[in-house]
């Protein structure tokens, strides 16, 4: 590991164990915040219950779904849009809108919508991650060299082959950009629409945890969540990273 | 195309969009009906009524209340964490995927701890607020301190610049348009992190009427806030994104 590596291990284990000592001494009340062994604890002791299996299944399984839709909506719309200047003008200052458009505000209008399920779940996540996908998706299709394009034509290769075989794996490093921050809003997207309003997962089980003052799980799951979602994500990162390595050695 | 060009040539792709974006609207509304949506007509006179009615405003004023402190938070933490870790490239490379981290993180999961150290009410959103905005903002500020030409900064040494001149010449100019495309992304977010703290913990605020109004099942209203909130949200939005393009454009 780098050196900037080492320090940033050394910078984040000093703050886990700064917090864990201003708890112990009882600086920061327990009621508040309890030390993060108590929480790590409280996370095996959760886990190995399997008393939220179901709701750890239930998460993931709808962000799951919000990667994968988002992904092939998303993939699908950007390469047909970038075929399509006209339609992409107009379609330019949405795209430049759309993260400002705060979108759980149209979670009641989901749950209006789609009833109770999981599926006003799945729609945040989705809406939130396909814009990311198609942006992406747009951004990497731009920079295929026109030669590449025109080979393909000289070849006889239609829409759909040229597609598969020439556009998108010369945009796959910008289509994986895009990939990474679909996972990060599906989790984002899935997770604070369970808070609002759902009845399982984990982002409920947090809250109903809170409401009745039950910190020990409460902060299980917290960690939980942040442990998953820094995993995958750094895992995406270091994935990228070999996939990039092994292109410029190509 | 700015000056010379005819205005309704600029407007044009625009108001495309706002049509079709209604059109779209009004067919899901013929598709699903009143058990579930409103027309485009209805929801506008709908918000026209809410605007005029005096209960109505003091959530309004709450909710930018709260945001405005939220955000300014964010912009004076967020810049006084990315400054210096721009300044600095050792402590910029240790930092940089800590925050990469902490914006991809569901910030919903850490309300409850917000709510158990300040308690439901204002100081609590506006928490809430900052902290969504903090992190896109000290990225984009370091990046922006991080990208600055090295060049200039060695000319503006052989020249013999005083700190004052080359922050006004030198620093600002080169740092100012990436800051102002952090701040366009933290002012959304520290926007949505606002009406999420009231949705869940707060008495107050058009979040928590959004939440009223969705466990009443009163499609109307819901409509009639998420319209007032898309378009104000959208609006400033576009403003701060002409000047982003404006500064941008300059120093390019």
């Amino acid at each position: 590991m780098s050196a900037a590596g080492w320090t940033r291990l050394g910078v984040v284990l000093g703050l886990v164990l700064l917090l864990e000592a201003l708890c112990r001494a009882g600086v920061i009340p327990n009621f508040t915040v309890i030390p993060p062994s108590a929480m790590a604890q409280s996370l095996w002791k959760v886990l190995a219950s399997g008393k939220f299996t179901p709701d750890i299944i239930a998460t993931l399984t709808n962000v799951g779904i919000a990667i994968a839709a988002s992904m092939v909506v998303g993939v699908a719309l950007g390469t047909l849009l970038q075929s399509w200047p006209a339609a992409r003008r107009v379609l330019d200052p949405l795209f430049a809108t759309y993260y400002a458009v705060p979108m759980y505000a149209f979670y009641p209008l989901l749950i209006v919508l789609f009833g109770l399920g999981d599926l006003p779940q799945v729609a945040i996540g989705f809406l939130l991650a396909v814009m990311a996908v198609i942006i992406n998706t747009l951004n990497g299709l731009d920079r295929v060299p026109p030669v590449l394009v025109k080979a393909a034509r000289v070849h006889g290769l239609g829409f759909l082959k040229t597609a598969h075989r020439v556009r998108l794996p010369y945009a796959a490093p910008y289509i994986f950009t895009g990939f990474k921050l679909a996972v990060a809003y599906s989790f984002i997207g899935v997770i604070g629409a369970e808070f609002i309003t759902s009845s399982r997962g984990i982002g409920y089980e947090i809250s109903f945890a809170y409401n009745n003052f039950d910190n020990a799980v409460m902060y299980a799951m917290i960690l939980f969540i942040l442990a998953l979602v820094v995993t995958v994500n750094m895992s995406l990162h270091a994935w990228e990273k070999r996939l990039l390595a092994r292109r410029r050695r190509a | 195309m700015r000056a010379g060009a005819a205005p309704d040539m600029r407007w044009r792709d625009p108001l495309i969009l706002v049509a079709l974006l209604l059109v779209v609207w009004q067919l899901l509304y013929l598709a699903v009906g009143d058990v579930a949506l409103r027309s485009p007509w209805v929801t506008a006179r709908s918000l026209g009524t809410m605007l005029e009615d005096a209960r109505f405003i003091p959530h309004v004023r709450e909710t930018l209340a709260a945001f405005a402190q939220g955000f300014i938070i964010a912009m004076v933490v967020g810049l006084a964490i990315g400054i210096p870790l721009g300044a600095a490239r050792f402590a910029g490379e240790v930092a940089e995927p800590i925050l990469v981290a902490l914006y991809s993180i569901p910030k919903v999961t850490l309300y409850p701890v917000i709510l158990l150290i300040f308690g439901i009410g204002m100081p609590a959103k506006v928490a809430f607020g900052a902290i969504h905005g903090i992190v896109p903002i000290s990225i984009f500020a370091m990046n922006a301190v991080r990208n600055i030409n090295p060049t200039h900064l060695r000319t503006a040494r052989v020249l013999g610049l005083s700190p004052l001149s080359l922050t006004r010449k030198i620093l600002v100019p080169a740092a100012l348009p990436e800051i102002v495309t952090g701040i366009r992304v933290g002012f959304s977010l520290a926007l949505i992190g606002t009406l999420l703290g009231e949705m869940f913990g707060s008495q107050r605020g058009l979040g928590h009427l959004l939440m009223q109004a969705m466990s009443l099942h009163n499609i109307e209203r819901i409509l009639a806030l998420t319209l007032l909130l898309v378009v104000f949200a959208a609006g400033v939005n576009a403003l701060l994104l002409a000047l982003d393009r404006h500064l941008h454009r300059r120093t390019a």
